[in-house]
């Protein structure tokens, strides 16, 4: 409910940018902001407390098969899609250098540049603008950073993964925002 | 005479009524551009239900979602939308549009439609997995045609057939160590419904002479021992339970399909959302098999779909329902084998009582399947039957968790539902191919566990 109420409330913010002045910078800061706190949130007093410390409950890729909980990227690329559904006009994403979903590595130039810069440096921001189907859009990457031992423990184990040696506070990806710019 | 011709051809388009109007019919018939698949036949001239007036695609988009959206949402779609209006698909998308359910299913074009409705070329896959060999080097030597076709993977549903799920039944024989399909329990589940009428369905069995139809209502012996012995008499539900659903309604000798689904919504949903429900969905006359394009029994052509056409006034037999009911009408190559099947052997079985509920396969275990329904509103899951008979087709994989593998293991299941022989002899059999993505993924796991060390840094 409430990444649902973070959301709604972001898509509002977006809604008014034009006639508030906010620039697309400030705009996708803002988004980022609430999906990075929302994330963080998940991962260390769901995730991390009931599987990690208190050991009861899993969190699984296929949690409806395993009666468990999404895992921390599911969550995020669920509250995306449903971004999607609603066909606002701007998007988000969970990428990687290093994606266990080989689907989920960078595919433009702009992500590709942008994941090796915040993956360099994780306290900057990387911004850059892209044409991507006639459509020029501001697209802005944020390193996805390793919070807690729970994203560390999965990531290394997973068969899929082609890094098994993350370790906490470790850029693991990067958070892809989207904006159509007029 | 050109004129007239033009008005009548108008009036039959124009007319939303022209579906199902004897003389007008022909006119909406003329004007199909090309024969529809069998998914949609049976609801071909109602060109309403899909084209909306300068609806465009966006139009006939939201047609395709409102019949099939929920489905693909259940089957956690591999493909869904979302994934396709991201930005940085854009370029696939030049490529293939996959926002649109009519890129790949065109309807009116029997000439290029192959299974499932795809009328697409096999090996669409390529125009966004061309590089698949990278990750998958097993699949070096594969067909882009394959992907979709040799039982391995689907473009919707994958959710008998997802890597981990293959993994997880590896050593899966043919048959389960106790094969046993999902029993209902209806009453225990009324008992936890917060708002159910118990004042009036008191969930406590009638009594004969309990019955309270009007003095004037005359029913013979055999009708009042047939409701005595269902599950409604059972469960507390009498005569006006559905002759005078409405208390303040007067007595209807037949009552609707509504007062059915006054207490049976989901299953009521589920008919007609199928095909034998679809035409009363779209408020045509109910199906016939003398409408069906499958083979039917002469002798049932005229009878009408409905609650009661399966299942009975009074009697409300859900073991008739299960098989009988079926082979009233259905007479197709599989469903005459039927009888002859090991599923139907089982099946007498148990209605002998020579063998536990649950053991026996009647038509209904795999057609119209009992299957967990979660009432998330209250809460609750319960076990009901899926009355979508399509449910568990288009594609047959779909049927696997749900149905085959309650008696059977994955690798079989898959072998048994790409045999089209087989299912033609109804099972009779073992299946005569084998699919090997068990085996892919066996030999990928124990190839992955040898070359990955643990702690190395990055798995080589």
């Amino acid at each position: 409910m409430k990444t649902r109420l973070s959301i709604a409330l972001a898509g509002l913010c977006y809604a008014t940018a034009a006639t508030a002045q906010v620039t697309y910078k400030e705009m996708a800061d803002a988004l980022h902001a609430v999906m990075e706190s929302d994330r963080t949130v998940y991962t260390r007093l769901v995730v991390n407390r009931l599987q990690n410390e208190e050991k009861v409950i899993k969190a699984s890729e296929h949690f409806k098969d395993d009666k468990a909980l999404p895992l921390p990227a599911q969550m995020f690329r669920f509250g995306s899609e449903g971004v999607a559904e609603k066909k606002v006009g701007w998007s988000y994403s969970l990428q990687s250098l290093w994606p266990i979903n080989k689907q989920n590595a960078p595919k433009t130039a702009a992500e590709k540049e942008g994941l090796e810069a915040v993956a360099k440096d994780p306290a900057k921001a990387f911004y850059k603008e892209e044409t991507l189907g006639k459509v020029k859009y501001f697209t802005a990457i944020y390193a996805d950073r390793a919070i807690s031992p729970a994203c560390v423990s999965c990531h290394n184990e997973h068969k899929d993964t082609p890094k098994t040696d993350f370790k906490i506070g470790q850029t693991m990806g990067g958070v892809v925002i989207r904006l159509p710019m007029k | 005479m050109t004129i007239a011709i033009g008005g009548y051809l108008t009036a039959g388009l124009l007319l939303q009524k022209s579906a199902d109007d004897p003389w007008l019919a022909p006119a909406r018939s003329m004007l199909l551009p090309g024969k529809t698949t069998h998914g949609h036949h049976q609801i071909e001239l109602v060109c309403e239900s899909c084209h909306k007036p300068f609806g465009g695609k966006e139009g006939l988009q939201a047609s395709c979602e409102r019949c099939h959206a929920a489905d693909l949402k259940a089957a956690n779609d591999t493909h869904p939308l979302a994934k396709f209006t991201d930005p940085r698909n854009a370029d696939r998308l030049e490529k293939l549009d996959a926002t649109l359910c009519v890129t790949c299913h065109v309807e009116h074009r029997p000439g290029i439609t192959q299974p499932m409705g795809l009328t697409l070329a096999g090996d669409f896959c390529f125009h966004c997995h061309a590089d698949i060999a990278k990750d998958r080097p097993s699949h070096a030597r594969l067909a882009f045609t394959s992907c979709n076709s040799a039982g391995c993977h689907k473009f919707h549903d994958n959710r008998a057939l997802y890597e981990d799920f293959l993994a997880k039944h590896l050593k899966d024989g043919p048959l389960a160590a106790t094969p046993k399909l999902v029993q209902r329990a209806l009453l225990e589940t009324l008992a936890q419904l917060p708002d159910y009428p118990s004042d009036r369905f008191p969930l406590k069995a009638l009594e004969p002479g309990a019955q309270d139809a009007p003095a004037t209502v005359k029913a013979s012996p055999g009708l009042m021992r047939d409701w005595l012995e269902t599950s409604h008499a059972r469960a507390g539900v009498n005569c006006s339970g559905c002759h005078q659903a409405d208390k303040s309604a007067a007595w209807t000798d037949r009552p609707a399909q509504a007062v059915c689904a006054g207490c049976h919504g989901v299953e009521t949903k589920g008919f007609l959302a199928g095909k034998h429900g679809m035409r009363s969905a779209e408020k045509l006359a109910p199906m016939t098999p003398a409408r069906a394009r499958l083979p039917m029994q002469a002798a049932a052509a005229k009878t009408e779909l409905g609650c009661t056409s399966c299942h009975g006034a009074h009697r409300f037999d859900t073991r008739k329902a299960a098989v009988e009911g079926c082979l009233a009408c259905h007479a197709d190559q599989h469903s005459l084998a039927y009888e002859r099947s090991p599923h139907s052997s089982l099946w007498k079985k148990e209605l002998s009582g020579e063998a536990p509920a649950g053991s026996g396969v009647s038509c209904a275990s795999c057609h119209l399947p009992r299957v967990e329904h979660r009432m998330e509103d209250l809460g609750l899951k319960r076990t009901l039957v899926q009355h979508n008979q399509n449910d568990g087709l288009q594609p047959n994989e779909k049927m696997i968790r749900p149905v085959c593998m309650s008696c059977h293991g994955l690798g079989f299941s898959i072998d048994a539902l790409a045999d089209r022989a087989l299912i033609t002899r109804n099972f009779a059999g073992k299946p005569g191919g084998h699919v090997d993505s068990l085996g892919m993924v066996e030999r990928r796991l124990r190839e992955l566990k040898e070359k990955r060390t643990p702690g190395s840094g990055v798995a080589k």
